[in-house]
């Protein structure tokens, strides 16, 4: 226990005290919701931005987190030898993995902490659903949809991280995150895009979480089956991939 | 045939239990045999390290040393032959081993964004009974850039850092790969204390370096490995012993009357000035330059320093030549500035190496060894 904590601590103290890290899990979430709340330029009709905006920010805040920051300080511990070096440490790969865990949703709480609080300056009231009535948030499903896409994510970040070399890991992973932030409905709406286009974005686990949470969030209406099934499979697949591929070095 | 040394030389007195005991064997090779794709890193290769002994292994870049000690550490696992740490499989018995190894790695292997003391602090959780790190700090001279993060350390420091973590989990068998690389002489000779002092305790030490010089000081034995392949075996001074001309190497003025000096000395030598004031005298027909022990680890094998056990550098009677020739000197009025019989472990290094790639041997014969950069670790 005392190794976890330690590792847990170090963890969290490297990604906090990293500018790069802090500006793309918090500052870059946080902006989105100002600008996109501020400017209405999203194709949202007639719906309140913020009922669309929140979940879609809390989704991408929790792909930042697990997928993005998660991967590139795995492929950068990787090439620096560090995930080699706890090879040969007591420490060993399941509890450098629950720390890493550990860290993620310890980070995703402070993210939704400082994305609703935001959102609730910026005048939002959960669970309204734009319809002026407040409903309440479904607490639940939305939890378990986080816990659900952070594992999905975390899988995909360690797979990459597993398999690419650092720098391209770093090209891909942020890649990977500007693809999603556009196809995951976040900040655009899958109704506005081609049938084709949006079949394909649907069976994509930021667009599973984005939807899921904006039933939860939003809409105060039930997480649809095929979110569910969808974000089911990324956490199941994304992290026997990963573990199938995971070396030390 | 010289008989083998463990039946000349005693275990170092200084080496306390460990291990096992004084002279247990600490980690061991048998018939080590990795092979990346087709490609041959490590061919066959034995040897093994004891408590409280320090074994260097050799060779130039692409031998197979990197390998050789990733598979003992438990990254790779052998394609033939075993290998065994503190009677453990480095891979099978992984979670029983690690506690008991310090490991440092060539490059890398810390956090860069973290300071030594929390690098320190963290690898010190994850043991049972961990060295102070404020201790290690100071061993290591780190403690003024105790919070400055890895990556702004100098080269010398974060290999003195690495150093320390190898050691704060109060390891029984070390491996060092490449200790001192990067590090300035004045952080070598700590790191070479530290390293001795582990030895001393009954640590057994694998290191590999390529400073030749380091491992005539720090090893009690060295093995020099060629494409894979074991060349020799022993402790330095007897390996330099037996790869010996027994040729007189001396300085003195340039241009001194070599014939006049010859004549000084018994009969059977030769005298050449190899470069201005530098000289050797050897017995006559003595090859020089290209002698080798034999290939495979035919020296005798000894344990601790062992100088008096690997007997003389030169040949009968060179304590005569000596006297008749620094008599010559001082007559002459030339000052003697170096005089050294035998070879450095550089020089027999050199050979061995040399003969190997001039003859071939030390490699598959069909079968291209792999270096580091081609096998893509």
């Amino acid at each position: 226990m005392r190794a976890l904590v330690a590792q847990l601590r170090a963890e969290l103290t490297m990604v906090f005290t990293n500018g790069e890290t802090v500006l793309l899990t918090v500052g870059i979430p946080v902006v989105f919701l100002v600008f996109f709340a501020t400017v209405h330029v999203l194709p949202i009709g007639t719906r309140h931005p913020l009922d669309f905006l929140v979940p879609g920010i809390v989704a991408l805040s929790v792909m930042s987190t697990s997928m993005t920051a998660l991967g590139i300080g795995a492929g950068f511990e990787r090439g620096y030898g560090v995930l080699k070096r706890l090879g040969t440490t007591p420490l060993g790969r399941p509890r450098l993995l629950a720390a890493k865990i550990l860290s993620v949703l310890a980070i995703e709480i402070a993210q939704v902490i400082v994305v609703v609080l935001v959102g609730l300056a910026l005048g939002w009231h959960p669970g309204t659903g734009g319809s002026g009535g407040a409903h309440g948030i479904e607490t639940g499903p939305a939890v378990a949809a986080v816990v659900l896409g952070s594992i999905g994510f975390g899988g995909i970040a360690l797979l990459l991280a597993g398999v690419l070399k650092p720098l391209v890991n770093l090209a891909v992973a942020n890649g990977l995150f500007v693809v999603l932030l556009l196809l995951g409905g976040m900040l655009l709406p899958l109704t506005k895009f081609p049938t084709w286009l949006a079949d394909v974005a649907r069976l994509l686990p930021a667009s599973a979480l984005a939807d899921g949470l904006e039933h939860a969030l939003g809409a105060h209406t039930p997480v649809t089956g095929t979110d569910w099934i969808v974000l089911a499979v990324w956490a199941v697949a994304a992290p026997i991939a990963a573990a199938a591929t995971f070396r030390w070095e | 045939m010289e008989q083998p040394a463990e039946s000349r030389e005693p275990a170092p007195d200084h080496a306390p239990d460990a291990v096992g005991g004084p002279g247990s064997e600490a980690f061991s090779c048998d018939e080590l045999t990795i092979r990346y794709g087709g490609r041959v890193a490590v061919d066959r290769l034995s040897f093994a390290g004891r408590a409280g002994e320090v074994l260097a292994l050799l060779g130039p870049n692409g031998a197979g040393k990197t390998s050789t000690v990733e598979a003992l550490e438990g990254y790779r696992r052998p394609a033939g032959g075993r290998v065994a740490v503190l009677g453990l499989d480095p891979v099978r018995d992984r979670r029983a081993l690690v506690p008991r190894i310090g490991v440092m790695l060539q490059h890398g292997g810390v956090y860069p964004t973290l300071g030594p003391a929390q690098v320190l602090s963290l690898f010190a959780s994850y043991y049972d009974h961990p060295r102070d790190p404020g201790e290690l700090l100071e061993l290591t001279e780190l403690t003024d850039v105790r919070r400055t993060p890895w990556r702004r350390l100098s080269g010398g420091e974060q290999q003195r850092l690495a150093l320390a973590l190898a050691l704060v989990g109060r390891p029984e068998v070390v491996f060092l790969d490449e200790p001192t690389a990067g590090v300035d002489p004045e952080g070598r000779i700590g790191v070479r204390r530290i390293i001795a002092t582990l030895a001393e305790t009954g640590i057994g030490v694998l290191l590999t370096t390529h400073e030749l010089a380091e491992a005539e000081r720090l090893a009690h034995r060295v093995v020099i490995v060629h494409r894979g392949r074991k060349l020799a075996e022993g402790a330095p001074a007897a390996l330099a012993a037996a790869a010996s001309d027994g040729s007189i190497r001396f300085s003195t003025d340039p241009g001194i009357d070599t014939a006049s000096a010859l004549d000084a000395v018994p009969d059977g030598w030769e005298l050449h000035e190899e470069s201005p004031g530098s000289y050797r005298l050897s017995p006559t027909g003595a090859r020089g330059g290209t002698d080798r022990p034999a290939v495979g680890g035919g020296l005798p094998d000894t344990l601790g320093r062992g100088t008096a056990a690997a007997g003389p550098a030169y040949g009968p009677g060179a304590p005569d030549v000596i006297a008749a020739l620094t008599g010559w000197l001082a007559s002459h009025g030339h000052a003697l500035g170096e005089l050294r019989t035998g070879r450095t472990l550089e020089e027999t290094y050199l050979a061995i190496t040399g003969q190997a790639r001039q003859d071939g041997t030390g490699g598959p014969p069909k079968e291209r060894a792999a270096s580091r950069d081609e096998v893509g670790r």
